[in-house]
């Protein structure tokens, strides 16, 4: 390599640092100005998502369908019999998890309320995260509330968990120091490498996403932001990720739920 | 896992161009990978789709390791009789899935 394409690179890389330096702390996006990362995908992907026989995300839903009628654990019960047909009873409740638990007295995601019930009512032993059948289950269950707002429970015991979220959101973190406002707050919209940054609405988890070939949670996409700002992640169902997504649910509060979303 | 979704019209005018639409959840794995022991991961794919139409053939795929997983068909036909469209998909390791759907032609 030629000193002067070398000193070039030393110019590129210090003024990207310059650049993430000048980087104010801005406010976060105005309402109406959300975008889903819906709006960004290519013709392609959005046909992909619109239609229910090419949305790879329905066959997580339909597995779920199934899981939701069949009978399991010591109590030889199904999903079904405590809470009937899901199309009605499950809708709208994606659109408000992560909830607080007043027996824990901390606030859980759905994944992990899927699991107490399978726990306490089925007396089955838990699935684990990111298992085929919890992605079914949250996938199936997240359906039911397709086109519903988001919709965060106005529960006063939260408060302090998604303080503690948007805390998380702004604080750098990693050997990047970056934080995911810095990103998805200030530059969403721009690109990094090759790809658009999103503004970060969990609109559509789980979702199918073309990277991973597979059905996957919003804790897996967050294990993969950590990850790319060289952050150790936080093991599933940790509360921290909790909170964060309590927090990403409150601030994409009203938003339609899209679940499964199709993403790349 | 849930087999496979198939889009048939349900009624099609005799002589219409129809759209068929299939999805089969499969991890499509390639065989190139290494698991991080460095064991290599054998191959597990779908290798052969084909469709028939009341018995006779009207699409037929050879599926290879760099197609995705989950793979997705769409394809017309021309609808010209009532009956039974059938789907198989066969692949390594004896994987075989069977589905069909019946079209009324009027």
């Amino acid at each position: 390599m030629s000193v002067n394409r070398k000193s070039a690179r030393y110019l590129a890389a210090a003024s990207m640092l310059l650049g993430f330096a000048a980087m104010a702390a801005q406010a976060e996006i105005p309402i109406g100005e959300r975008r889903s990362g819906y709006a960004d995908l290519a013709p392609d992907s959005k046909a992909m998502q619109d239609d229910d026989t090419a949305n790879p995300g329905m066959l997580w839903v339909l597995e779920g369908e199934t899981l939701w009628n069949a009978k399991s654990g010591a109590a030889n019960s199904a999903c079904a019999d405590c809470h009937n047909d899901a199309r009605a009873t499950m809708k709208g409740v994606a659109a408000r998890y992560p909830a607080f638990d007043s027996k824990l007295g901390r606030p859980i995601d759905l994944e992990q309320r899927i699991n107490f019930c399978r726990a306490e009512r089925q007396q089955a032993p838990a699935y684990a995260f990111e298992s085929k059948e919890l992605l079914s289950l949250s996938a199936f269950i997240g359906k039911q509330s397709r086109g519903e707002p988001i919709a965060p429970p106005a529960d006063e015991r939260l408060r302090p968990f998604v303080e503690a979220g948007r805390e998380q959101f702004n604080s750098r973190q990693g050997q990047l120091n970056l934080s995911c406002a810095q990103c998805h707050d200030d530059n969403s919209g721009k690109r990094l490498a090759g790809s658009l940054i999103p503004q970060a609405h969990p609109t559509g988890y789980p979702l199918y996403r073309l990277e991973w070939q597979a059905v996957g949670s919003l804790q897996r996409r967050l294990r993969n932001c950590i990850v790319g700002m060289r952050a150790e992640p936080y093991d599933y169902g940790a509360s921290e990720y909790v909170s964060l997504e309590l927090y990403l649910m409150w601030r994409a509060r009203g938003m339609p739920i899209e679940t499964p979303a199709v993403r790349p | 896992m849930a087999g496979a979704l198939i889009n048939v019209p349900k009624k099609a005018k005799r002589g219409d161009v129809i759209e068929i639409k299939t999805l089969i959840s499969h991890i499509m794995e390639t065989g190139f990978r290494h698991s991080t022991t460095g064991v290599p991961i054998p191959r597990d794919i779908i290798t052969s789709f084909v469709c028939t139409y009341n018995n006779e053939e009207i699409f037929r795929a050879v599926l290879y390791p760099a197609i995705a997983a989950n793979p997705f068909f769409t394809f017309n036909t021309i609808a010209t009789e009532s009956g039974t469209i059938e789907f198989k998909w066969q692949g390594d390791n004896g994987f075989f899935v069977a589905e069909q759907a019946s079209i009324t032609v009027e």
